[in-house]
């Protein structure tokens, strides 16, 4: 039977009272991975945002749920501990804040408790090798200085140790090189489960030559136009955008 | 530093998250000054000392300098101008003796240590205590081994009893009585502080450790510290402080001197956390001579007003000297601290990193001076300082000062203030963190630079210390 994880409704959102989305419908159910395409300043990040609830993006009409509970109600660290995790575009440096406390903290953040430091660094570096991360890492301060590769393996890294049920990853594949992009996808196929699901948002095909998303969609000016399964991401990659926005025309 | 507290503490800290403020019953002191500034309670301080006539002489002539000079017109003139020098006790001895073990403290004042974790923390990490309660020194200690290497350390008036030679040669060369109105205040009444003398070549590895601590209200604490650090060798210094709360205020009006002599090391670590009642206007000064390194680790999280900055005299070609400082500043609070380097030899260099942090509608000033005296070539000098403002309500201003008479000399000055950032919070909390853990992690992360440079344990606490100060700080 079909676990729906993540429900968007009608979905209204503005910025400094500028509506960005006019009505987003999406249902993502366990064991799915979605793509979400679109060009840029179609809507794709306010909609990575508003779901992890940062202060600035203003709800106005519609709902989110999650296992059918209201997140809008609930602050970002709430959302985190019930099981939504955001893999951001462009990950702040908080300096002075090594690696290693940063993630023991948000690990116990979310598992409600302490974990066992012996434990905890055998799953750290078990993740860490997986992702090609150099022990160094985690003495560094949480992004200062990082390489935009660093920055997503780090991401993808947080992603593994707080195992959410639903990922939403935020242009994940952007700033990365082949072999960088490659260990990623690797990442996210190996943390996907039959219990969780994932959000890829990405404007660019190429993350999904190596992650096959069942479902993709494609935004534009705030609304999901069309979706369909994998195929319409070759299909974007081949004929761009302006194919579907003319489609719309035309059926207008 | 690690005391355990009692539910009534708790309670009775409620609000001020201060967890320092208790006090004890005064029914058994010694002798406590009526309050007010008269040559008669100058003289009896003297007296009851049994200090040599030049001492007293000192003391009379710094309380005519004191009595003459003007209050300073800047930092905060205004919380300055309200300090009521007739109302404060200037001499409070709460007992006749002095304990080598804490068994020999009087049972009240050992229990208020206690309470402080002094007494732990001497058998944890340290070298040797001083533990100042009020105006006396009512417990020291020194590891044998150090002594045995010649090492002094002891409170300042034992000093003058034991080494009047070495005090009479020093005292008062780093910073005379005249310097300003609080030095001429400290040389005219000055007790306790600490006196430490290292011997040519000595390391002393382990930190030496004095605590001050004011009981009374309305209380003067006025202690007088003079580190002399004779060639090659290296000591590390660290002082902390508390006090009750209490709705009236007292003063604590120090003077430090330190001497590093060619080639020697004197770090100084300070975390200061008195109550919000306590106005702390502290002179601290050192002179660095020849190939010497001198570092001023200042840390200021208490107090009502602090005036304060730490000062280097690079004296001797290669000299080095360094001044890390925090600042917090709560609600009712000014922290106007910073650092001076004066640049007199050639080849000499200094670094000044200032951080600070306001919140609650609190107050930090950064006042510093860079100076190079003519013919002081290749001189380095570095200056940064950071200011992180909580809310609106806060402030922070920056006063640097150059007077560079000098052109072979490289001068960088950076400063910067900002705001804790709602993408720094979002993030951290986007991964569960409360919005109050959110916000202590990325002040901790603020401070690092300071806490790494502190024993592990003093790290902890003012780890510690920042939490409490962070919980529910952010609307």
């Amino acid at each position: 039977m079909t676990k729906t994880i993540l429900t968007i409704k009608d979905l209204h959102v503005s910025v400094e009272d500028k509506e960005i989305l006019k009505g987003v419908n999406l249902t993502i159910n366990a064991g799915e991975i979605h793509a979400l395409m679109g060009r840029n300043g179609s809507g794709k990040s306010t909609l990575s945002y508003t779901l992890m609830g940062h202060p600035r993006y203003k709800v106005t009409k519609g709902q989110i749920l999650f296992h059918g509970k209201d997140l809008l109600v609930m602050p970002a660290d709430e959302r985190a501990r019930l099981g939504m995790y955001l893999a951001f575009q462009y990950p702040v440096a908080i300096p002075g804040v090594s690696v290693s406390n940063f993630l023991r903290a948000a690990v116990k953040a979310k598992r409600g408790q302490d974990v066992p430091i012996k434990e905890f660094r055998a799953e750290l570096k078990d993740n860490m090798t997986k992702l090609g991360i150099a022990n160094e890492f985690l003495s560094r301060y949480v992004n200062d200085g990082f390489s935009g590769g660093e920055k997503k393996r780090l991401e993808i890294l947080q992603m593994a140790l707080l195992k959410p049920e639903m990922a939403v990853l935020d242009e994940t594949d952007s700033g990365l090189d082949i072999d960088a992009l490659k260990t990623v996808a690797e990442g996210i196929n190996s943390l996907a489960s039959s219990d969780n699901a994932v959000l890829l948002i990405t404007h660019y095909q190429r993350l999904l030559n190596y992650i096959t998303p069942q479902f993709v969609h494609v935004m534009h000016n705030g609304e999901v136009i069309k979706s369909g399964d994998s195929k319409l991401a070759h299909e974007l990659e081949a004929k761009g955008y302006d194919w579907i926005t003319q489609e719309l025309v035309a059926q207008a | 530093m690690v005391a355990e507290l009692r539910q009534d503490d708790v309670l009775k800290n409620v609000g001020t998250d201060y967890k320092y403020g208790f006090h004890d019953a005064e029914k058994d002191y010694a002798f406590k000054s009526g309050k007010g500034l008269t040559r008669e309670i100058v003289t009896k301080i003297s007296q009851m000392k049994n200090e040599p006539e030049w001492m007293l002489n000192y003391r009379l002539k710094a309380l005519d300098i004191f009595l003459k000079k003007p209050m300073p017109k800047w930092g905060n003139a205004k919380l300055l101008n309200d300090i009521d020098f007739a109302n404060i006790h200037y001499y409070v001895r709460a007992t006749e003796k002095q304990g080598k073990n804490w068994e020999d403290v009087p049972e009240g004042i050992k229990n208020t240590f206690d309470r402080l974790g002094i007494p732990e923390a001497e058998r944890k990490f340290l070298a040797g205590v001083t533990a100042q309660y009020e105006s006396e020194v009512v417990y020291h200690s020194i590891r044998e081994d150090l002594e045995k290497q010649g090492v002094i350390f002891t409170d300042m008036d034992t000093g003058l009893r034991e080494h009047e030679a070495i005090i009479k040669e020093y005292f008062g060369t780093v910073i005379p009585s005249a310097d300003n109105k609080f030095s001429a205040l400290n040389s005219a009444v000055w007790s306790g502080g600490s006196f430490v003398w290292v011997p040519a070549g000595v390391r002393v590895e382990i930190p030496l450790q004095a605590y001050f601590r004011i009981n009374t209200e309305n209380m003067g604490q006025f202690e007088r510290t003079l580190i002399i650090a004779e060639p090659g060798s290296f000591v590390h210094y660290i002082e902390g402080c508390t006090a009750p709360v209490y709705s009236s205020d007292s003063l604590h009006s120090a003077v430090v001197e330190l001497i590093a002599k060619p080639g020697a090391h004197i770090r100084y670590t300070t975390i200061q956390n008195w109550s919000k009642n306590v106005y702390n206007l502290v002179t601290k000064r050192a002179v660095a001579h020849e190939d010497s390194k001198v570092e001023w680790v200042d840390g200021n999280l208490g107090s009502k007003l602090t005036m304060k900055y730490p000062s280097i005299y690079l004296v001797g070609p290669r000299a080095h000297g360094e001044v890390l400082s925090i600042a917090f500043a709560g609600e009712d609070q000014h922290q106007d601290a910073g650092a001076k380097m004066v640049h007199v030899a050639p080849d000499t260099s200094s670094i000044i990193v200032s951080k600070s942090i306001s919140k609650n509608g609190g107050r930090t000033s950064y006042r510093g001076l860079v100076k190079v005296y003519p013919e002081a070539h290749n001189v380095k000098s570095s200056v940064k300082c950071d200011a992180l403002l909580m809310d609106e309500a806060s402030r922070s201003d920056t006063y640097p000062t150059m007077e560079i008479d000098e052109k072979d000399v490289t001068i960088e000055h950076e400063a910067t203030v900002s705001k804790v950032g709602e993408e720094q919070l979002f993030y951290l909390m986007s991964r569960g963190l409360s919005q109050d853990e959110a916000t202590t992690m990325i002040v901790n992360g603020f401070f690092e630079p300071f806490t790494k440079e502190l024993p592990l344990e003093y790290a902890v606490e003012l780890n510690r210390l920042i939490q409490l100060e962070m919980e529910g700080s952010v609307g």
